[in-house]
């Protein structure tokens, strides 16, 4: 009898907890509503009526899409072409590069290889701004600062963390594998892509989406090394919305922020798991 | 770091080492432009008086002396302090308390997590710009805005960020409950342990790993923020004090931003000279992690 009274009171109090919960999430997405709300509304009630839905003369319909894209004499569309580009590239090379590193550190017991593993561990406890001056202008002596170039400044700034991980997962392989690989013929090259890299796939995948988040989300860096009325990138496109002289048209400015996460939800949609793995596996990173 | 391992006795690792430029050449190469070049002339550039790089001429400590000085570094230096500890506090007690409901097997779980996880994917600039417009959507109702009163840029910052990072702290706590043993939790109800009971004396001490983390973690991310800052107040108001222009809501990294890039009168060995400050600061906090993580890592 008592038993299943605390079944039931244990019943109603995580019916209790369902429902709290939900009401927290309903806030917790209000901000995205905002901006999907105001992206379709006129500008000048951006402001007064932020919390309105824009029924009546407020509705735009897609005329802030269509002046955000054209916004500041610079099209949007490049702007999303270039963060595509670098992102892609920049997370290719870190992936390829920094895995390639990390297993020789592994397994070549070198004082050469202690000596980067160190470094690496040391760069991902310093602080963007304590290099930023010094790496903007040293990528402009070796003209790194185009969009096709960049991605080496972003291998070079996040090898650290990217080879923490590596590292650290390559010594969880047991060795006999790769001696196996050996004995049958294997050189360094083949035992490397046709053994190591394969079992390397967890990894690869949580490596990839932290810098992928990384790059995508990047401002400071593309903006400081990059010519800035030539090349944007969407978070720089954003901030120069409201840099530009004149008013700031909000209307647009959510416009283009819906644009810009749009794609950013649909690949956490799809691949949740993988995300929140990863991004856990980064919280060393500090 | 390293554990030491057996000497490789087998074919493939002498034959290995021979393949140093090809396997670590590419991304060394990237690391010294990228990295171990500009922080050598970064700590440099802080002891020199410079206008261009090439015209550096070592000073000594004249540049810290003046980052010392300069009201607005110091200013940024307690905003980001209080700020970090706040945010610290709040961020964790609330993703905490959601990580703790999410594991009571209620229904909805999966969705919730979803939820409170996706503004972490949001990046730092759009989410101000978003913020932003929330926070004069309400206030322009009472005539003010968040760029007015920079009580109202600290607490919007701080709601800002707890948006963003409490799904992220929640993750790593959902992980550290799930990892608390079922039998121990079994015997408490057994014993007749009160639900407040168990929580306190069985949980918490069993989940200690992951508050160690989410705390430095909630401390060096107050401490380098950037992006956010930048984009919803960009340090507004501006006030004066003692002949001096301090941007009331700036916090530290963005105050070695503005000394680089937007003062004219200051050298830029002065802003590098904070930034080597900043970085002593945080390197500090993030070695204090490493510290405490391998040596929880050695009692286990």
């Amino acid at each position: 009898m008592k038993k299943a009274e605390t079944l039931t009171s244990e019943r109603r109090r995580k019916t209790i907890l369902s429902v709290v919960m939900s009401i927290i999430c309903i806030i917790y997405v209000l901000p995205v509503v905002a901006v999907v709300i105001n992206s379709f509304k006129v500008n000048t009630y951006v402001k007064t009526n932020t919390f309105d839905l824009p029924t009546g003369e407020m509705f735009a319909g897609w005329s802030n899409f269509v002046k955000g894209m054209t916004f500041g004499n610079y099209p949007f569309y490049k702007s999303v072409l270039y963060s595509v580009f670098i992102t892609v590239v920049s997370t290719f090379l870190i992936l390829l590069f920094t895995s390639m590193a990390a297993w020789y550190i592994a397994r070549v017991n070198s004082k050469i290889s202690k000596a980067i593993y160190f470094l690496c561990v040391f760069s991902m406890v310093v602080p963007f701004q304590m290099v930023m001056f010094t790496l903007s202008k040293t990528a402009d002596r070796l003209h790194l600062n185009t969009p096709w170039t960049i991605p080496i400044v972003y291998l070079g700034f996040g090898a650290g963390l990217a080879i923490f991980m590596f590292v650290g997962f390559v010594k969880s392989i047991p060795l006999e594998i790769e001696e196996a690989a050996a004995i049958d013929g294997c050189g360094p090259l083949r035992t490397y892509f046709l053994v190591v890299l394969p079992m390397l796939k967890p990894t690869l995948i949580s490596v990839g989406i932290l810098e992928l988040m990384w790059v995508w989300n990047d401002y400071l860096l593309p903006y400081l090394v990059l010519d800035i009325n030539e090349y944007r990138t969407i978070p720089i496109h954003i901030q120069y919305l409201k840099g530009s002289y004149g008013s700031v048209d909000l209307g647009a400015t959510m416009a283009l922020i819906l644009l810009s996460i749009i794609p950013v939800v649909v690949f956490y949609l799809l691949c949740q798991k993988h995300i929140i793995k990863g991004v856990a596996a980064g919280a060393v990173k500090g | 770091m390293l554990r030491k391992k057996p000497r490789f006795g087998n074919s493939l690792t002498r034959q290995t080492r021979h393949w140093f430029p090809l396997f670590v050449g590419p991304v060394l190469a990237a690391f010294i432009i990228g990295f171990v070049w500009p922080f050598i002339q970064g700590i440099y550039l802080s002891f020199c008086k410079f206008r261009l790089i090439r015209e550096a001429k070592f000073i000594g400590f004249g540049n810290y002396v003046k980052a010392l000085e300069d009201a607005s570094f110091r200013h940024a230096f307690w905003f980001t302090a209080a700020f970090a500890i706040v945010s610290l506090v709040l961020i964790n007690v609330l993703a905490f308390a959601a990580a703790y409901v999410l594991t009571q097997n209620i229904k909805g779980s999966s969705l919730f997590r979803t939820v409170f996880f996706m503004p972490n994917l949001i990046g730092g600039i759009v989410l101000g710009y978003i913020w932003s417009m929330i926070f004069d959507g309400i206030l322009s109702r009472y005539g003010t805005s968040i760029l007015m009163n920079a009580k109202y840029g600290f607490w919007g910052l701080l709601i800002l960020v707890a948006w963003q990072q409490i799904g992220y702290m929640m993750i790593i706590y959902i992980a550290g409950l799930q990892s608390v043993p079922d039998d121990m939790l079994e015997a408490a109800r057994i014993d007749g342990a009160t639900r407040a009971q168990t929580l306190f004396r069985v949980t918490i001490p069993n989940v200690m790993p992951s508050i160690t983390i989410c705390t430095f973690l909630g401390l060096t991310n107050g401490f380098k923020l950037f992006d956010q800052n930048l984009a919803l107040t960009g340090g507004q108001p501006i006030i004066e004090q003692g002949g001096s222009y301090v941007k009331t809501t700036e916090m530290l990294a963005l105050n070695i931003f503005s000394t680089f890039y937007q003062s004219k009168s200051t050298s830029p060995g002065v802003a590098q000279a904070k930034a080597v400050l900043f970085f002593i600061l945080v390197a500090g906090l993030g070695l204090l992690q490493l510290n405490y993580t391998r040596k929880r890592e050695v009692q286990q």
